[in-house]
């Protein structure tokens, strides 16, 4: 670590990894809940769960790429951050809003659109938030190197906040309210923090490979490009169904297939860079992570994502259990794999320590992605019987769910083994090591 | 792959392609904003009464459980179209009834069901909400979903 200020990325991380443990338990309260309906649904009906697990890891990811910013920015603009002071304030604002949204909710305080269900002061305080911190970054910004890994996280991020605006435009037609309610939720996750994604690989790959700068910036620009122009007009395929002209079944379907081409660009790119690397860099279990991202994330986002994109076939699965096999896989691997590589690779930075508990960690990454991808499949094998079932045969919903329900336990026990590694994870990263650096 | 093409050319391609498909994207969704308006969906029906149902919706989180037009969580039915599955499109009294009456019945308490919780709608609000599924049961989604949910 070569800034002082790099340190503020430690609480960031902290808090991030508290909220990643909560959102798993949420998870797994809502997937018994799917096996033993009658479970808590008095005191804590599914609705309130499905909120904190889904909200929670909208929180933890963000804190995650708050701690990524302060943590890389330093060393890519070459100068420490503008205000550390502004940092602490953010952080704790943050996450006193996180903390007082999710108490919000058991006493049934919340907004009613899906995943901005926060009450508007905290939406303001949001903004605040999101405020502080890129007048923060964007001062480093200005007075260091801009490089271009600090310039597309900075865009990122300033997209990130830009587009989370329309989560205050909240039209009485229904239609035009789903409209513009995927400019937060797709252009977020489908647009602006791809870019987010790509510069943070790009950063560790630099860090780590010993390749050369020029080549590594190089792809970068042409995978955020990629993102960009296929999910840009990818957003279509969230208007096959929702009111919006016919149009978007034909721009939707070919814009989001070529969604998938940025995440292949990923996989070969990091492939390609880490091989050519000659360094050999003693954190493996960071190379470990950055590599698993872009496999899961091209499976997850891209292979799982044109699975059901086409509106031909959207026509028949939207909103069954494949939409949830696809949100699982892709925020898992895209985004939460990211955060967690970045983090196992500046920990030991932050620590003042070797890498440490490698061993464990690697194991976490196997436990954490086999459950996820079992999780997958089960969801899959459920999405494709509903489809089958609900929209060829006409069935009903409720006694579809029961011809169901084995998967529904199979994704509870592999939603177990993900905590499981979860808690590993938390652990490897956290405790004191013991281990010397694997050679 | 991009062996053949300078940084700084790739980085020309990045911003003016992003701003390309950008304005793209904002003048087509302002095209759709307007087919919303004029084609889509009945402006001229969408009361007050419709407006505070929507409140009503989202007050309770609906959307946690159900889905509407296929968007939201898929522990529950799609609701899209439960005006017409409570018979709402041919006599509107037994649409709100229905949709009262079984509002009322929950939860269950059936062991081993699925149990949706006791709201504590006003009859204001139970009026309003039927008055919300009423439009957007009449909201031209292209054929979707495939059969309505019965």
């Amino acid at each position: 670590m070569k800034y002082q200020t790099q340190k503020l990325a430690y609480p960031y991380f902290i808090a991030a990894m508290g909220l990643f443990v909560a959102q798993v338990l949420g998870g797994a309260i809502a997937g018994t809940i799917y096996v033993f309906p009658n479970f808590l649904s008095e005191i804590m009906p599914f609705n309130i769960i499905r909120m904190i697990h889904t909200n929670a890891l909208i929180v933890w990811l963000l804190m995650g790429f708050f701690g990524a910013a302060y943590y890389l920015i330093p060393e890519e603009a070459e100068t420490e951050i503008y205000s550390p002071k502004l940092a602490w304030i953010q952080f704790w604002l943050f996450l006193f809003g996180a903390a007082a949204a999710v108490v919000g909710y058991l006493f049934g305080i919340h907004e009613g659109r899906e995943f901005l269900e926060q009450p508007l002061w905290i939406k303001v305080a949001i903004v605040v938030v999101a405020l502080m911190f890129l007048f923060n970054i964007t001062m480093t910004l200005l007075k260091g190197k801009k490089t271009v890994v600090a310039i597309i996280l900075t865009m990122g991020l300033w997209g990130l906040a830009l587009f989370f605006l329309f989560a205050f435009y909240n039209p009485s037609n229904l239609a035009l309210d789903k409209m513009y309610w995927w400019y937060v939720v797709h252009l977020w996750v489908e647009g602006v923090w791809e870019l987010i994604l790509a510069s943070i690989l790009a950063f560790m790959l630099i860090k780590m490979t010993g390749v050369d700068r020029e080549v590594i910036e190089k792809w970068l620009y042409v995978i955020v490009g990629l993102a960009l122009f296929s999910g840009l007009l990818g957003t279509g395929h969230h208007y096959y169904w929702i009111g919006t002209p016919g149009y978007w079944q034909w721009l939707g379907s070919i814009f989001s297939t070529l969604e998938v081409f940025p995440f292949l660009a990923m996989v070969i790119f990091s492939f390609y860079i880490v091989r050519k690397g000659n360094r050999n860099h003693p954190n493996k279990a960071a190379i470990l992570w950055i590599l698993g991202c872009t496999v899961l994330s091209f499976f997850g986002a891209g292979v799982w994502g044109f699975m059901h994109t086409l509106a031909p076939i959207n026509y028949y699965t939207h909103g069954t259990q494949i939409t949830a096999s696809h949100g699982h896989l892709a925020f898992f691997g895209a985004y939460v794999m990211i955060n967690l590589a970045i983090i196992t690779y500046a920990m030991p930075h932050l620590r003042g320590q070797q890498p440490y508990n490698q061993t464990l960690n690697m194991w976490s990454f196997w436990i954490m992605c086999s459950g996820m991808c079992f999780m997958t499949f089960t969801l899959t094998a459920a999405g494709v019987l509903q489809t089958h079932l609900e929209r060829v045969m006409g069935l009903d919903f409720m006694e579809v769910q029961e011809q169901i329900a084995l998967f529904y336990w199979m994704r509870l026990g592999s939603g177990v083994v993900v905590i499981l590694g979860v808690l590993l994870f938390v652990y490897a990263t956290f405790s004191k090591g013991k281990e010397k650096q694997a050679s | 792959m991009s062996e053949g093409m300078t940084k700084t050319a790739a980085r020309n391609i990045f911003f003016g392609g992003t701003i390309f498909f950008f304005v793209i994207f904002v003048v087509l969704t302002a095209q759709s904003h307007f087919y919303i308006l004029e084609e889509s969906t009945d402006v001229s029906t969408l009361t007050a009464s419709v407006e505070r149902g929507k409140r009503v919706w989202e007050e309770n989180a609906c959307i946690n459980c159900h889905t509407l037009f296929g968007e939201g969580a898929y522990f529950a039915p799609e609701l899209g179209k439960v005006w017409v599955k409570f018979g709402g499109a041919d006599d509107p009294e037994t649409g709100r009834e229905t949709l009262k009456a079984w509002m009322n019945a929950m939860p269950t308490g059936i062991e081993g069901r699925r149990q949706m919780p006791q709201f504590n709608l006003t009859d204001q609000e139970h009026e309003d909400l039927a008055a919300f599924f009423e439009w957007i049961s009449r909201v031209d989604t292209q054929n979707w979903p495939p059969k309505p949910a019965e």
